[in-house]
């Protein structure tokens, strides 16, 4: 019993859970932040009213969305990092950590416009008829009054969004972004095959703790923010 | 034809100033319902024009195609000589002359009363922030609904809300205001608040399109009445002429519906 507990302990020291857990916290704080942004410039072309931006927002969406992750993953590293030799640092694993970033974003702000979108869809029409017929130009519209409003009915989505976001950056792997929990995880039962369940155990319930009260935050502040009408 | 025109008689007791809003040879459709059938009307500045028919009949689509809520097939609409710009800026810039009140108030629904009054002033003419809120409280004041101005739309009852829509199109300083039936979606006992509200606004010369069928209204306010009936306007006549001798048999018909109750 004795042995039991100080081999596994052996093995959490060598193999840095939190460490590991610590790069996909950033890899989805960064990510996100990039996702939302983008994500909300696409909303504001998907619901303009000059076609080409609708169709170039539509049709990104729908590229986008259908392509998998691991795709636009191994497509950043390969194609932009080793075939174009871009660089978005001069040290090799940040530029690594920051294309993951950008595929991570790029991919998930397709997610958050729809869940924009949807947010919209929960705006009566007589708001942004009021914003026009007050003299608001169409970006003063979205950005005063249809965009505030349509956050707050999609608190909800965009949570779910942000969820599938934090377990969807273990794909980071493909862009060789090592230090993070999927490739810790699985090196560490390589080496130590007769802890597998527990090595198992504990990162699901790192994620566990990791993902549930987003899921709980967001609920929460769905209803907090819920605008009254 | 049962038409009456009424393009070369004044109709007005009141002076009428020059034309303000003209709709000439407006022509809409929706699909294959032609909505709006060569509609000529002329408002004159000051003038108060209350717009009358059963539903359906296309008036919610000539007050929106005034501001260009609504677009148009073909025709001419002006406000103030300008016509209607087709889009984007000069569009929003004309929209800002012209005040529009809605059946369902449509108050922001996450801002502030007196948020809700400033927004346009400040944003689109960029009054500086104190100036508009003194403004918009000098504004609530005058629709009565000053103490509520710190509440959030939704905890403000129906007539208030109206009220506070009323306020938010003054405070843009409107050439005209457009109502298109701002009391139907009131409960009774609020009906009166609003038109109160209404009537002092035409007293002061505000130019005013109404579309209503509180015939009280249109007989303490009203210049002119404007009867619409599929998409075409029937007749026009001056209040009391128009609810005691109305020339056309659809008018009668309308009018005998909406008495007999
Ligand atoms: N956006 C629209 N699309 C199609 N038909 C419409 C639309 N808006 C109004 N209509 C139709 O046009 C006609 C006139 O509508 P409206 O102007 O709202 O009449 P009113 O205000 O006199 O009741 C109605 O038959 C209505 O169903
Ligand atoms: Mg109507």
């Amino acid at each position: 019993m004795g042995d039991y507990l100080s081999g596994l302990w052996t093995v959490f020291e060598t193999y840095n859970v939190l460490d590991a857990f610590w790069v996909n916290i950033q890899l989805t704080f960064w990510a996100g932040l990039f996702a939302l942004a983008l994500g909300t410039v696409l909303a504001i072309m998907r619901i303009s009213p000059i076609a080409s931006l609708r169709f170039v927002g539509t049709a990104y969406v729908n590229i986008i969305r259908n392509t998998p992750l691991t795709i636009i993953m191994t497509f950043m590293i390969l194609a932009l990092v080793f075939q174009l030799a871009l660089e978005l640092s001069s040290d090799l694993t940040t530029s690594f950590f920051r294309f993951a970033i950008v595929g991570l974003a790029i991919y998930h702000a397709s997610f958050v416009c729809e869940a924009i979108r949807s947010g919209v869809n929960t705006v009566p029409l007589g708001q942004a008829e009021a914003a026009r017929a007050i003299g608001l130009p169409f970006l003063d519209s979205a950005r005063l009054v249809i965009l505030p409003q349509a956050f707050r009915g999609a608190i909800a989505p965009l949570g779910s969004v942000l969820i599938a976001l934090m377990k969807n950056s273990t794909v980071a792997a493909a862009a060789s972004v090592t230090t993070e929990t999927s490739s810790v995880m699985k090196v560490a039962i390589e080496f130590n095959p007769n802890y597998l369940l527990e090595i198992f155990g504990v990162f699901a319930i790192g994620w566990l703790i990791l993902v549930i009260p987003v899921g709980l935050l967001t609920t929460w502040l769905s209803e907090r923010l819920a605008v009254k009408r | 034809m049962d038409t009456v025109t009424t393009d070369d008689a004044p109709t007005s007791p009141r002076d009428l100033g020059d034309a303000l809003v003209e709709l000439k040879g407006v022509n809409k459709h929706f699909g294959a319902l032609h909505v709006l059938q060569n509609i000529e009307l002329t408002v004159h500045q000051g003038e108060v024009v209350v717009v009358i028919g059963p539903s359906g009949s296309g008036k919610s689509t000539l007050c929106r195609a005034i501001n260009r809520l609504e677009t148009i097939d073909d025709g001419e609409i002006t406000v103030d000589g300008t016509p209607l710009p087709e889009e984007g800026r000069a569009l929003a810039h004309l929209r800002a002359d012209v005040g529009m009140v809605f059946q369902s108030f449509n108050l922001f629904a996450h801002k502030t009363v007196l948020d809700n009054v400033t927004l346009g002033p400040r944003k689109v003419r960029r009054v500086p922030k104190a100036q508009a809120e003194s403004e918009a409280m000098a504004l609530l004041e005058r629709v009565g609904v000053d103490s509520q101005a710190h509440k959030m739309p939704a905890q403000l009852s129906g007539g208030q809300q109206q009220r506070v829509a009323i306020a938010r199109a003054l405070a843009m300083r409107p050439k005209v205001m457009l109502f298109d039936e701002p009391t139907s979606a009131l409960d009774p006992e609020m009906v009166n608040e609003v038109l109160d509200v209404m009537v002092s606004l035409a007293r002061e010369g505000m130019t005013m399109i109404v579309v209503t069928h509180e015939m009280g209204f249109a007989r303490k306010a009203a210049d002119r009445v404007v009867f619409m009936a599929d998409g075409q306007i029937v007749e026009e006549a001056e209040p009391d002429e128009f609810f005691t001798n109305p020339q056309s048999t659809r008018a009668r018909d309308f009018l005998s519906k909406i008495l007999s109750h």
